[in-house]
């Protein structure tokens, strides 16, 4: 078990740092605590496989550093740092029975037969592969030899944490969940800290305490499902959460108001003083926030373009002048037909500058 | 704060690296060095017949320095003017090319047959295909020089180009059936549900697929099919007669031509470096006949 | 892959089972047909049965042979098959150095059979060659023209030489189909080298190497053309294989009876190894 730190990390394929747009990871510095289960989430290519491999010590940073509790690990090679790391295709040792593949990191570690037999029907249990022991390891399916994979990485003791790289990509959807079930599990009864890279969101999301969302080799956002989803930091993490995406409308500041092609919402006190001049305004809200307006409440005008079934609700496009804004609708009240007040809930509309989050028009200074 | 780590890490960067990555670029060193003996030692000599095919008869009987002593083009210029020496290279060149499409033509569509249907036989067929190849040429010199003779094809290419099907087509229907098998069987549903006929899907759709299965099997029946002696030697005499003949007979006739012969020699292993270079990437695979 | 039961793709395989009938069974039926028969002259024969068999079988010349022709293979397949997956690891895996490596490695499968011969015979010889006056300055005596042992050692190293890169080209097909998370994975388990080897490359070149012992035998079994350019069989008959013998008898003593009968036990003696080889191969590679 261990906090694993990145430190002013930057990494390149090619080891030459001069030209920022090829390296594969540009400045991360995090901290992954002890015994959390993390998921990292981003698109493909955007350094998710060679954070998790830097970590394991398969992959050497060009610059930084990688602490394992506070000691340098950077030069330790990858069977020194404990780590245990499953690959999203299965990879087992064809000629070996099932026990044999759990026992193999232990015997190249010199340990003691009873240890290893011990160790080895403890993940056995734990990962249901008790009456699998005996068998070759090459005629099981996807979903037991991801199973194995991972117990070959939990046999070791006290394992520093154990990364996972797109682990259920093969398996089978009905079988994904179980197994899924059994991560968390396995994560809780042993209190590790766990690394899950993956570019499905609900995956993620489910999955995990906290997400590190990176997007281009760069982390954008670090935090609970929740915080991603209600404050993306980032217009990348507001368009890349949730389906569909927060809608983002470029507007500008007038005074009091912030105007955007087709209406007007009152802007927070803080802004004016916070903005920087020449940054690009915008405001990010997600459709499940924007709602019909009430008795009262501050609306603009809009109209509904198209809307489309899902599940037990709309998404529609609505015209506000100019602007497309994507809403989501209950479907038990019939659509609006004409024209109504779409309410922008003050709590939950973000303004962004540069793409960066300032905050919600709720928080007054 | 930053800045220390900065000088931290560019300090490690520094340092000699692990055990491990040592090892490691040890063990590669060691992987390296083997493999430049093993190639010094097949390009040696290679080497010594480029050698001598630069040098005269005389110079060559006299030492074996390493440098060739005067070394000319003379030797080849002899060969290119002769017409007796050239002949023969064309007719090799001939029945190679004309061995290779025969064996091709005949091997795709079996190959095809045994990749996609079960048949009666199909198992029989395909061992009895290859027990063939397994055939010494030595057994079959005395039959097929009476078999060709009587069918009016001794000493022409034809003759050769069938002898060799012998070995090259068992061949090239195993390795297109390797190829052949990597190609998922959906591709030829969709393509009878879309309403091809055999012939045209077999030709417009499904041989594109396999280019590069084509491309490695063309290359092995020329290889083959280039560098056997013993066939070549007996189907032919005169009007036929293919380069390697000619540089065993020359061997026998104007005493020993050491320089001729080795520029003879280099002159045969041209055709095949030129045509592995462009079948380079696929070669491994087809040495593993489609099967890996 | 399941296959469609069809026997219309008899169709398909037809121009095949025509062209190599032609060139096999007409050939082999001859073949049968002088084995059993006494040919005096153009329409002089008389049918002997099994006679130029049991001659055969109990000839001291062909038996010698036939134990030349057994050490040859195994001493061939002892050294190529480890060599070559030797040379297989050390292959780079991409890039132009791997394409060049390739391409180099591949040169001597290209040169016909008389060539190497011819370019051995030159190669090893004392006086002009860069192997035999190497050898001869190192104070090793060589002679491969007068010496068994040496003509032994020059028809080996040319074997090596001209077959070790099939064995490499092969044992690397199979080494990269290998893909890399096996290779991060037994880091990870902190699996030594031997064990990466024992473990991971050498099941995945099971296949590919079963195919090369197979190759590796049948054709080192019927070698004929390049020791006959270097040694003739020679000195004596220390280097007269079957295939030299079976030539020698048929092509310059015109023995076509026992030739025959000759041809077919070794075509015979070659189906059935390579046959056992096969089953032996398979059941490994099952178990």
């Amino acid at each position: 078990m261990a906090e694993i730190a990145i430190d002013n990390l930057r990494h390149s394929y090619d080891n030459d740092l001069s030209d920022p747009s090829r390296l594969a990871l540009k400045r991360v510095d995090l901290t992954w605590k002890n015994g959390s289960a993390y998921a990292l989430l981003g698109p493909s290519g955007c350094g998710k496989t060679s954070m998790l491999n830097i970590i394991s010590g398969l992959v050497r940073q060009t610059t930084g550093r990688v602490l394992f509790n506070g000691n340098d690990v950077t030069d330790l090679p990858t069977e020194a740092r404990n780590i245990a790391q499953v690959f999203q295709f299965p990879v087992l040792y064809d000629t070996m029975t099932v026990e044999q593949n759990l026992a193999f990191p232990l015997r190249n570690r010199g340990e003691d037969k009873a240890t290893i037999r011990r160790r080895v029907g403890e993940v056995a249990e734990m990962l249901d592969l008790v009456p699998l022991l005996k068998k070759r390891a090459a005629g099981l399916g996807a979903a037991e030899k991801q199973k194995i994979s991972l117990g070959r990485g939990l046999v070791r003791e006290d394992v520093a944490a154990i990364l996972f790289d797109e682990p259920l990509t093969v398996i089978d959807p009905h079988v994904k969940f179980e197994l899924r079930r059994k991560l968390k599990l396995v994560h809780d009864a042993l209190n590790l800290t766990l690394i899950y890279v993956t570019h499905d969101q609900s995956e993620a999301l489910t999955l995990a305490d906290e997400v590190v969302v990176m997007s281009d080799g760069e982390v954008m956002q670090v935090g609970t499902p929740q915080d991603l989803y209600e404050r993306p930091k980032h217009r990348f993490v507001g368009n890349f959460i949730g389906s569909p995406g927060m809608n983002f409308i470029p507007c500008t500041l007038e005074g009091e108001r912030l105007v955007f092609a087709g209406g007007a919402l009152a802007a927070p006190n803080w802004l004016g003083p916070r903005l920087k001049p020449d940054q690009k305004l915008a405001i990010g809200v997600r459709p499940q926030a924007l709602c019909v307006a009430g008795a009262g409440e501050e609306a603009v005008a809009g109209r509904i373009v198209e809307a489309q079934l899902r599940g037990d609700s709309y998404i529609a496009d609505v015209a506000i002048g100019e602007t497309l804004v994507k809403m989501r609708l209950p479907d038990h009240v019939a659509l609006p037909t004409d024209v109504f007040g779409v309410h922008f809930p003050p709590r939950s509309t973000l303004v962004f500058a540069d793409d960066r989050l300032l905050g919600d028009l709720h928080e007054q200074d | 704060m930053v800045s220390d780590a900065n000088v931290t890490s560019l300090a490690d960067a520094a340092t000699p690296r692990s055990k491990a990555r040592s090892s490691g670029a040890r063990r590669h060193l060691v992987g390296a060095m083997l493999l430049g003996l093993f190639l010094t030692f097949q390009m040696l000599p290679i080497y010594w017949l480029v050698r001598m095919s630069l040098m005269k008869p005389a110079d060559i009987m006299a030492s074996a320095d390493f440098l060739p002593k005067a070394p000319s083009f003379d030797n080849y210029m002899t060969i290119f003017t002769d017409p007796t020496w050239y002949n023969t290279y064309i007719n090799s060149l001939t029945y190679v090319i004309l061995n290779s499409i025969i064996s091709l033509s005949v091997a795709l569509p079996a190959a095809y047959a045994f990749s996609r249907y079960k048949f009666i036989g199909d198992k029989h067929v395909f061992f009895w295909l290859f027990t063939n190849r397994m055939a010494p040429p030595a057994v079959f010199l005395l039959p097929f020089f009476q078999l060709y003779s009587a069918v009016g094809l001794f000493d022409t290419p034809f003759a050769v180009a069938l002898a060799h099907c012998l070995f090259n087509v068992p061949l090239a229907v195993w390795i297109l059936e390797g190829f052949m098998s990597g190609v998922p069987k959906e591709i030829d549903e969709t393509a009878y549900v879309d309403g091809y006929s055999f012939p045209r899907f077999f030709i417009t759709i499904f041989l594109p697929l396999i280019r590069a299965g084509i491309g490695v099997t063309a290359f092995f029946c020329f290889m083959f099919s280039w560098i056997e002696l013993l066939l070549a030697r007996t189907l032919t005499s005169v009007e036929a007669k293919p380069i390697v003949v000619a540089m065993t007979r020359a061997v026998s006739a104007s005493g020993l031509d050491w320089g001729l012969l080795a520029a003879a020699g280099v002159l045969t292993i041209l055709p095949g470096m030129a045509v592995i270079w462009f079948v380079r990437n696929y070669i491994a695979k087809g040495f593993a006949l489609g099967r890996v | 892959m399941n296959k469609i039961e069809d026997n219309r793709a008899w169709f398909l395989i037809l121009p095949v089972v025509l062209l190599v009938a032609f060139s096999a069974v007409v050939p082999l039926m001859t073949v049968v047909n002088y084995s059993v028969q006494d040919i005096f002259g153009p329409h002089q024969r008389a049918f002997i049965g099994v006679e130029w068999f049991r001659e055969m079988l109990r000839d001291p010349d062909v038996q010698a042979s036939f134990v030349r022709q057994i050490l040859f293979s195994v001493i061939i397949l002892a050294i190529e098959i480890p060599l070559g997956v030797l040379v297989a690891l050390g292959l780079p895996r991409k890039g132009w150095k791997s394409s060049l490596a390739i391409v180099l490695l591949a040169i001597p499968l290209l040169v016909p059979f008389n060539v190497v011969g011819t370019i051995w015979q030159v190669y090893a010889r004392p006086e002009i060659g860069l192997l035999g006056s190497t050898v001869n300055a190192l104070g090793i005596p060589y002679n491969y023209t007068a010496d068994g042992i040496s003509a032994w050692v020059t028809i080996v190293a040319m074997d090596v030489w001209h077959w070790t890169p099939l064995v490499a080209l092969l044992a690397f097909a199979g080494l990269r189909s290998i893909p890399d998370a096996y290779y991060q994975a037994a880091r990870i388990d902190a699996a030594s080298r031997l064990a990466v080897f024992r473990y991971i490359e050498l099941p995945k070149m099971r296949s590919v190497l079963t195919i090369a012992i197979l190759l590796r035998f049948m054709d080192s079994f019927m070698i004929y053309t390049e020791p006959f350019v270097v040694t003739g069989g020679g000195p004596g008959s220390a280097t007269t294989f079957l295939s030299i013998r079976l030539v020698n008898m048929a092509v310059g003593q015109f023995d076509l009876g026992p030739a025959a009968a000759f041809s077919l036990m070794y075509f015979l003696v070659i189906l059935l190894v390579s046959y056992v080889f096969y089953t032996i191969l398979q059941r490994i590679n099952a178990s």
